[in-house]
């Protein structure tokens, strides 16, 4: 517990003009609005691996989280009596604040990445266990009795007509989870020295506002999400063909 | 052929089925028995909650029956693992239940592919049944969301017959269909039904197309009871009691009439003449016309009996044919027209066009007084059903 | 381990009187200036794009792309600009909240049966009177849905303000060195609380603007209705069949909206 509230205090505003790295331009030094000589020197050494990190820390939890959703939404599909309790819970850890549940979990796990990875699958969960269930409920009754009526075992029917249908459905999730958590990632960074919420925090808000880090962190952090969201729309354009053509009706 | 029995058609029996849901005490289904012989089509017909549907899905156990037994090609579907048994039973529902995921091709090969069949073979039997059911074969890679209502209604069809089952379930399978398109759904069924020769039982509640589709009909009433299972023709000519009749119309005579065409009738004879022949006043037979005809017996006018002495015919002394009709048409479509040509003998054609006789409403009167032929289906089946 | 955890409730107790109560007064304050400044801007808009049911597009897809605007990155941005201070908050949570209130209120409103409004206008009723008297009444229940999550999101984004020039929980949440584990612990546990009687509140409000008639049905599953909806990518019907699963389909999407807290 010392070392977390040590590792906390480290956090505290520093003096500014500290800055402990080198080339130090006129538009650094007098905070300039946009200094791309900051970018030029700082792209290999802490921009480019913040950005790195930034996906690295949300794909984890989209992976974890979608791995238990769907396997909680299989489940549920088949006994129903567990969805209302999968339900609350999910919702429950949806409504804590992250920020909160980052500190929350801080006495218990620690200051790490770990820490991070647990609040962001639980904020996953929600979301995709949700879509994911709402998908495979959502093969019309017509269907499901047709794939009965041809000679389909309730696995078969699951697998090859129940779970394909449900694909834009749970890409439509994915998507609402991916820049969620992108976002979330963010936040994490005022905790964590990872990410590009780290750039903004230690580079631009604890070096007295300096105005590049904090752009430069935001814009990636908004064309990351944008990136990710169209990366997953196409993507499932791609696997459902059948659903562009019903769209083009 | 996937199927065990090896047929392109079973028989079908039930006897003695019960349905009694849990937590109910009337039956759905009430001691049911009766036998379809195969390649024929039985529909079940009734008023909702009469259990018609519920009576064939007993048959591929998409409901299990609660007694008795139902036997398809004289083998109880007791024991049978319920989708090994539907692989081989054909179901067609009233909104289809295409895959939208699936091109149609891969639609219709659903079941072989539940079957193992190898790819190329389910391609070849994707694109024959295409063409069976009337679609073009491009049609294979279009989506259901791309087809019309009538086309997915050929496209369920065609998935269901895709194994070649001895028997088919259709549930009704025209309900959604404008009456238009129905109709000819129902003449493109009864076409390909002709070529197929499945036994098939056909769920409605419209009592006309159970009429028309239906080589026999077993009409149900609430509670699940069979209260007259015959042709079309002797349940319109002899209902069994008040509730069958009240159910087949007031119209039943008329009913009746359109299910005989003109061809099943002894038309009168036309006398026919030649241009430039010549008629004398003996010529006229049975009434007062005499149908002026080419070289191919095709009516280009017609004379009534005016002539007083011998003389020769000229177009100029005829004129133009009355009503006609193809002999295809039913002795309702005749009388209908009758009505319209304020009742005369109407002149009948033949495919080709040529003269074939007179309908009268003699004829038509003969033909409801007619005993049906085929009545007590059951015992015509050859079954005995109290063994 | 656990001790933070007490500390955390006692942190809270000790210090309501001298810190908690002042940053939570300045929490609710902030959050509640920008929710009403996004209802100022959403509800009028949306109800007004839905009567005329035009302008989906807008309507629809603001969220989508609210949704990828983190605020923390807002903020970030916006900070060289507008400098430090409310204003800058202000926008950024406006950034979050208007366009689930805009789209929850455009769908509201164009949702509302078609047939219902053809027998308004065919009793009489002036194109003012159908919006104020059928069609608004119809849409409040959904309408407030989204003000609900807009508000637990602002309540909970709000705390980035702490680490963005100061003011609300964040103050502490985002000064260790003062505040010790026990205090974050003992904000956030402040938060928590915060964010679930937003939820609570605006779930009642719900229910009372609901007609009478309709309460059953909406509020047959309040834990569904508290939680989430299946999200759907807006303007592809996915899997909806019917009308109102579409519009139940984007309600849900609208209220996963943007979760950048």
């Amino acid at each position: 517990m010392i070392v977390a509230v040590a590792a906390l205090a480290a956090k505290a505003p520093v003096i500014p003009g500290s800055d402990a790295y080198g080339k130090t331009s006129k538009c650094v030094k007098d905070n300039g609005t946009f200094c791309w000589d900051w970018v030029r020197d700082r792209w290999s050494g802490t921009v480019g691996p913040a950005l790195v990190q930034h996906i690295q820390l949300a794909v984890v939890a989209v992976v974890i989280g979608f791995a238990i959703s769907f396997v909680l939404a299989l489940l549920a599909y088949r006994a129903r009596w567990l969805v209302p309790p999968v339900t609350f819970l999910s919702s429950l850890l949806y409504t804590v604040p992250s920020l909160a549940a980052f500190y929350i979990l801080v006495p218990i796990t620690g200051i790490n990445d770990f820490t991070v990875e647990i609040a962001l699958v639980s904020y996953t969960l929600l979301i995709l266990f949700t879509n994911t269930l709402a998908g495979l409920t959502g093969a019309s009754g017509d269907v499901r009795d047709a794939a009965r009526g041809l000679g389909m075992t309730p696995t078969q029917s699951l697998w090859r007509v129940e779970l394909p249908l449900a694909v834009p459905t749970i890409v439509a999730g994915l998507r609402v989870a991916v820049v969620t958590i992108i976002s979330l990632v963010t936040v994490a960074g005022l905790i964590v020295p990872d990410g590009l919420g780290a750039v903004i925090y230690t580079e631009g808000l604890k070096k007295n506002n300096f105005n590049t880090a904090l752009i430069v962190g935001g814009v990636l952090c908004i064309v990351l999400a944008l990136a990710a969201d169209a990366l997953l729309a196409g993507l499932q354009r791609l696997i459902t063909p059948w659903a562009a053509a019903r769209r083009s009706r | 052929m996937p199927v065990d029995t090896g047929k392109t058609a079973a028989p079908l029996e039930f006897r003695n089925v019960t349905k009694r849901y849990e937590g109910t005490d009337a039956a759905a289904i009430k001691d049911l028995s009766f036998v379809v012989p195969a390649g024929e089509v039985c529909v079940l017909v009734g008023p909702s909650g009469c259990g018609k549907t519920t009576a064939m899905r007993l048959v591929n156990r998409m409901i299990d029956m609660t007694g008795g037994e139902i036997l398809i090609d004289g083998k109880s579907i007791s024991g049978r693992s319920p989708a090994d048994l539907r692989r081989e039973i054909g179901y067609v529902i009233q909104h289809v239940g295409l895959f939208p995921h699936l091109n149609v091709a891969n639609n219709i090969g659903t079941v072989p592919r539940l079957l193992g069949w190898d790819r190329k073979r389910i391609a070849s039997r994707s694109a024959e049944l295409l063409e069976l059911v009337g679609l073009p074969a491009e049609m294979g890679k279009r989506y259901p969301s791309q087809l019309s209502g009538g086309q997915r209604q050929r496209v369920g069809v065609a998935r269901a017959l895709a194994a070649d089952p001895p028997l088919m379930l259709m549930d009704e399978p025209f309900g959604a269909i404008d009456p238009i398109n129905r109709d000819r759904l129902q003449n493109e069924f009864l076409r390909l039904q002709r070529e197929i020769k499945k036994t098939v039982v056909f769920v409605t509640h419209d009592i006309d197309e159970g009429i028309k589709m239906g080589d026999r009909i077993a009409i149900l009433r609430e509670g699940g009871e069979l209260v007259q299972y015959d042709t079309p023709d002797a349940i319109l000519a002899n209902p069994a009691d008040e509730f069958v009749a009240r159910f087949v119309g007031a119209d039943r005579g008329l009913k009746r009439l359109a299910l005989t065409n003109l061809e099943q009738v002894d038309l009168d004879e036309v006398t026919c003449v030649r241009e430039g022949e010549t008629i004398s006043p003996g010529t006229w037979v049975d009434n007062d016309i005499v149908v002026v005809v080419d070289g191919e017996r095709k009516p280009i006018g017609e004379m009534t009996r005016d002539v007083s002495s011998d003389s020769a015919v000229t177009l100029g002394s005829a004129r133009p044919v009355g009503a006609s009709i193809p002999i295809t048409a039913s002795l309702r479509d005749a009388l209908s027209l009758m009505m319209t040509e304020s009742i005369r003998p109407l002149l009948v054609l033949d495919g080709e066009g040529r003269v074939a006789g007179w309908v009268s409403i003699d004829q038509i009167n003969k033909a409801v007084r007619q005993v049906p032929n085929e009545s007590a289906a059951i015992d015509a089946a050859g079954i005995d059903l109290d063994k | 381990m656990s001790n933070d955890f007490v500390a955390g409730f006692h942190f809270v107790f000790d210090r309501w009187g001298d810190v908690l109560q002042q940053k939570t007064l300045e929490h609710l304050a902030i959050s509640g200036e920008a929710v009403a400044i996004s209802i100022l801007i959403g509800v009028p808009l949306g109800c007004l794009l839905g009567h005329l049911h035009r302008f989906s597009f807008i309507a629809i897809n603001t969220s989508n792309l609210a949704r990828a605007l983190p605020t923390l990155a807002v903020l970030s941005i916006l900070l060289p600009y507008t400098g430090i201070g409310d204003t800058t908050a202000i926008i950024a949570l406006v950034i979050l909240a208007a366009p689930p209130i805009l789209t929850n209120s455009y769908v509201a409103v164009d949702q509302v049966d078609a047939d219902t409004i053809d027998a308004a206008k065919g009793i009489g009723l002036r194109a003012w009177q159908v919006l104020l008297r059928v069609e608004l009444p119809l849409a409040l229940p959904l309408i407030f849905a989204g003000i609900r999550t807009a508000a637990v999101f602002v309540v909970a984004t709000a705390t980035l303000k702490g680490f963005f020039g100061g003011g609300g929980l964040g103050d502490v949440i985002s000064n260790p060195a003062s505040f010790k584990i026990s205090g974050i612990i003992g904000a956030s546990y402040v938060l928590i609380v915060m964010s679930v009687l937003a939820q609570l509140l605006f779930l009642g409000i719900e229910y009372l603007v609901t007609p009478v008639g309709l309460r059953r049905r909406r509020l047959s599953s309040p834990l569904r209705r508290g939680g989430v909806r299946p999200a759907t990518e807006v303007g592809d019907d996915a899997l909806a069949t019917s009308q109102l699963e579409q519009a139940q389909l984007k309600q849900a999407q609208l209220e996963q909206g943007s979760i950048t807290r």
